[in-house]
């Protein structure tokens, strides 16, 4: 048995994170990691020799600069590379190039419509106010609505001083916008369906809803609400792979004095008298500790990891309750050159950007049908992007590798459980549509990995294989998120914190759970705070 | 090479074509043009950002024709360039490059370059500005010296980024992983020779290619062949820039003023003020400026290069540095600054008076939002160390190579 200040479940870049604020604090931290490698869903794994995929998460726009900065992410071999130029197709010929210059985009969206050309600057500055409203809250704790503590009440005045900045008019819209769909949000701006159908697929990524579901809207912004140098809404690759960000968060961990354990999968979290006090481990190994902190989605943390009788009652069923939905697969593909699509000119800039086969809202919406289902769709929509022709270490010279984000992807089907055979037939629907796309694509093809939610949640353990560890729904948003009541990532049991993307401000690679939750740990043990605050003033 | 001009009325205005031109204009979807010593130049060809990534992430060029070239020769080759310069050209190897600064009689820089010691009696000497009169005079009293200007008859292409020795090696030169920083290597080339040195302004790793202006358009070729898997790019003035700029290297007219061109009294540097004091040996016999240095190095500089760390995310462009948050009692001023999207800080060179620099340093920094100026009062931390350092740049064999 061994004895340290705190326990972090889970090597994810959010435990990472906590973990390097503790031990930056004087903490003896250490990382519990179930798997022989770390990251969980940041990862950069060589699964065909030469060629190394991102094979969950595979860009990052979110990572909070003010962590990436304070904890020389940089040094620690992290660089975050904007990517530019996206080709949105449509179900036919239609093609809409996202190019890099204002005005080169705007002839593009003009070719499609003069209207939403013109639109597009309003839909752009409402969404930047958006962004820029909900960045704010991204590094702080959601206050406790019903707690009147001075602190909580202080919060409260801090983002009632923001929403009142906006004026009258907008904080109506913005209220609204909760609890719109991304097709009525868009309707509002645009008539040509490729835009809108372009401009919608960030609304449905990782999310159990369709462009048509009410909050579907806030799960678009979501997507935008990131910058890459102050970029905002733009999206960057890490160099060497998503897991480059893990490796750099070890790095900090270690170099304030944290340990990482690998292969040390948590079997129980021990509570004596309502309090945390250690973990046990698969291998039967004890570990003690004054703070545990789980790093887990809230439905495997209190259904998988913790007795039910060590809960307060309600909890229980609140976590099985909890929305966590699989609802996407992922299709990487390792090529033995750069495919080409057809009506794409030979632009080197927008050839090797990412692609999305958007179609339109109706094809998007029809694709969710079938996920309600319990079905993949043979016509889904998939977000590719081909890192290697950004990053020349993640495949030979000339050879590529292709991520594909697939939505719908159901984690449970109606005909049966997912077998082998049927995982592939679900990769090779998604091959087939590309390839409608990129006649001779698949002759590229030299390894392919095809991951549906269930491989998902068994090698990564996100529960369905939610990419978000939990819905972005507004229930389960802000300080509803995990559970109404404990949104300041103390949980029901003494001791017990959580730090992953089920807390807020939720999914994406951001390093902002596992802060915040290092903050109110460290408050907590009245030590002095070591996360820096966000640089969103000076927006 | 205005020869297309002939009926142009405006020919005399023009400026010059890079030996490199036609293949850089193709690519510079942007039409963005500016000038460098009488040559066509580009601040930028596609993006500026997207072109520092890849220096930074994996192959980019620089066209560096318009540089200044001089090559000098003959047995007093190296007295001579001793005598000028402040550093010791005699410890410079045979093929190796060095990095020196030369002043006037009062200490104050004239400009920076590199030497290339190319055989025995023959150098090679690169620089930013014209200093045609500046060697000619320097070479006054030596008798078997000669100094040709060669700018518009070598050209010249820098190589820089991650990926750059893996794209040359691609490109047939063989061997090139061996060069150490600073080395020159000559390869075969088509009948004529190729110089290489590991040499760049970027701070990362990469290489500088000399060769025949002839040859400029099947060196473009190859090398871009070789680097089209890389994702090979040229860049411009605002990306190379940004990388010096992180690499903590100085920039003419923006942390120094050449001291032939300078005006107003001591509106110029001194080496010792550049952070470059490093480059002034005096053990090494008379040079131009020993003995106004001598005295500088005694008194110490006024001013110090200082390389400052700042907090929040506005770059602090032009702004003053202070003591105090109240901002009166001004301490120094910024030369450049940017954020860095490499580094993740926001980065700034700043000369800062000498006696103020282990006080509290703050830089009242001015930005805008839709037309509205807004201030803020930033601090900042001294750095010691470049902004950007990756061991890649020092390593030999290079990594991915």
């Amino acid at each position: 048995m061994s004895r340290h200040d705190a326990i972090v479940i889970g090597a994810g870049h959010n435990g990472l994170t906590n973990a390097a604020y503790l031990a930056k604090a004087g903490l003896d931290v250490v990382v519990l990691e179930k798997n022989d490698y770390i990251g969980g869903a940041a990862v950069s794994r060589e699964l065909h020799p030469g060629w190394i995929y991102s094979n969950c998460s595979y860009v990052c726009s979110m990572m909070r600069q003010a962590i990436h900065r304070d904890l020389n992410l940089s040094t620690h071999g992290l660089l975050l590379v904007p990517y530019l130029g996206t080709i949105n197709f449509g179900d036919g010929d239609g093609r809409l190039f996202a190019y890099h210059n204002p005005d080169a985009a705007h002839l593009e969206l003009k070719r499609h419509s003069p209207h939403d050309a013109d639109a597009m600057h309003r839909f752009q500055a409402d969404l930047t106010r958006y962004s820029q409203l909900i960045r704010k809250t991204l590094m702080r704790t959601p206050p406790e609505p019903t707690s009147f503590r001075p602190k909580d009440i202080r919060e409260f005045l801090f983002l009632a001083k923001q929403f009142w900045s906006l004026g009258e008019k907008e904080i109506y819209e913005y209220i609204r916008f909760f609890t719109l769909s991304a097709a009525d949000f868009l309707e509002d701006y645009f008539e040509n369906d490729l835009i809108k159908a372009a401009m919608a697929s960030p609304g449905i990524i990782g999310t159990a809803l369709g462009v048509y579901s009410p909050g579907s809207a806030y799960i678009l912004l979501h997507h935008v609400m990131g910058d890459v140098d102050g970029n905002i809404g733009a999206w960057g690759l890490a160099r060497g792979g998503m897991g480059a960000i893990s490796t750099a968060l070890a790095g900090a961990v270690k170099a304030h004095g944290g340990k990482i354990r690998t292969n040390a999968g948590v079997r129980k979290v021990l509570v004596e008298s309502r309090k945390a006090v250690g973990v046990l481990l698969e291998n039967g190994d004890e570990l003690r500790a004054g703070i545990v902190v789980s790093n887990l989605d809230a439905k495997r943390t209190f259904t998988r990891i913790m007795d039910k009788a060590d809960l307060p009652e309600g909890i229980f069923e609140k976590a099985c309750n909890f929305k966590i939905r699989g609802s996407s697969g992922k299709v990487n593909v390792a090529l033995s050159g750069l495919p080409r699509f057809s009506g794409v000119p030979n632009n080197r800039y927008i050839n090797r950007g990412g692609q999305t086969f958007s179609g339109s809202l109706e094809t998007m919406e029809r694709a969710y049908d079938c996920w309600k289902r319990g079905r993949w769709s043979d016509n889904p929509f998939i977000e590719s992007i081909i890192p290697s022709a950004w990053d020349p270490t993640v495949a030979p010279p000339g050879c590529h590798w292709m991520s594909n984000f697939v939505q719908y992807c159901p984690s449970a089907l109606t005909n049966g459980p997912w077998t082998p055979e049927k995982r592939e037939r679900f990769g090779q629907t998604v091959i087939d549509k590309i390839e409608r796309y990129s006649p001779g694509f698949k002759d590229l093809i030299v390894h392919m990995e095809v991951r549906t939610p269930h491989e998902i949640e068994d090698e990564i353990g996100l529960t369905e294989g939610n990419i978000f560890q939990g819905e972005l729904t507004i229930d389960q948003l802000f300080f509803n998120r995990p559970f109404p009541g404990y949104g300041q990532y103390r949980m029901p049991v003494r001791s017990f914190y959580m730090c992953g993307s089920s807390t807020h401000p939720g999914g994406g690679v951001s390093s902002a759970c596992g802060a915040n939750a290092a903050r109110e740990i460290l408050a907590d043990l009245r030590r002095p705070n070591t996360v820096p605050q966000d640089d969103f003033h000076d927006e | 090479m205005s020869d297309e001009h002939t009926d142009d009325a405006y020919a005399g205005e023009r400026l010059k074509l890079s030996p490199f031109h036609s293949r850089q204009s193709a690519l510079n979807i942007r039409d963005a043009w500016a000038s460098w010593n009488g040559y066509k130049f580009a601040p930028y060809y596609y993006d500026p950002e997207y072109e520092y990534f890849c220096v930074r992430n994996s192959c980019g060029t620089y066209d560096i024709c318009p540089m200044q070239k001089y090559e000098i020769k003959g047995r007093d080759a190296e007295l001579m360039l001793n005598r000028m310069v402040t550093r010791d050209v005699r410890k410079i190897g045979l093929n190796r490059v060095g990095y020196s600064v030369w002043c006037t009689d009062e200490g104050r820089m004239i400009d920076d370059g590199t030497i290339f010691r190319l055989a025995h009696d023959r150098f090679m000497l690169t620089c930013g500005s014209p200093c045609v009169a500046w060697l000619e005079q320097s070479a006054f009293g030596f008798d078997a010296v000669t100094i040709t200007d060669i700018s518009d008859t070598l050209a010249g292409l820098s190589v820089q980024g991650p990926a750059s020795c893996a794209v040359l090696k691609r490109m047939g030169f063989d061997g090139i992983e061996s060069a150490k920083p600073f080395d020159v290597r000559r390869f075969p080339f088509h009948d004529d020779e190729l110089m290489i040195s590991r040499t760049g302004f970027t701070g990362d790793l990469g290489y500088e290619l000399w060769l025949h202006p002839e040859l400029a358009l099947q060196v473009w070729d190859e090398l871009y062949a070789a680097g089209e898997d890389y994702g090979i790019q040229p860049y411009g003035e605002t990306a190379t820039n940004m990388a010096r700029l992180e690499a903590a290297f100085i920039m003419p007219a923006m942390e120094f003023n050449e001291a032939l061109r300078t005006v107003r009294f001591e509106h110029d540097q001194t080496p010792f003020e550049l952070n470059l004091g490093w480059l002034v040996d005096f053990a090494k016999p008379h040079f131009n400026g020993r003995t106004a240095l001598w005295r500088e190095k005694q008194r110490g500089p006024r001013y110090t290069l200082t390389k400052l760390d700042i907090e929040g995310n506005k770059p602090a462009v032009g702004s003053y540095i202070y003591r105090s948050k109240r901002c009166v009692d001004e301490i120094g001023y910024v030369t450049s600054a940017m954020w860095s999207p490499a580094v993740k800080a926001n980065i700034a060179l700043a000369m800062i008076k000498t006696e103020h620099l282990d006080g509290d340093l703050l830089a009242e920094i001015y930005y805008e939002k839709e037309l509205r100026h807004y201030r803020r009062v930033a601090r900042c931390k001294h750095i010691k160390k470049p902004f950007w350092m990756p061991s890649r740049a020092r390593a030999t064999p290079p990594p991915d190579c």
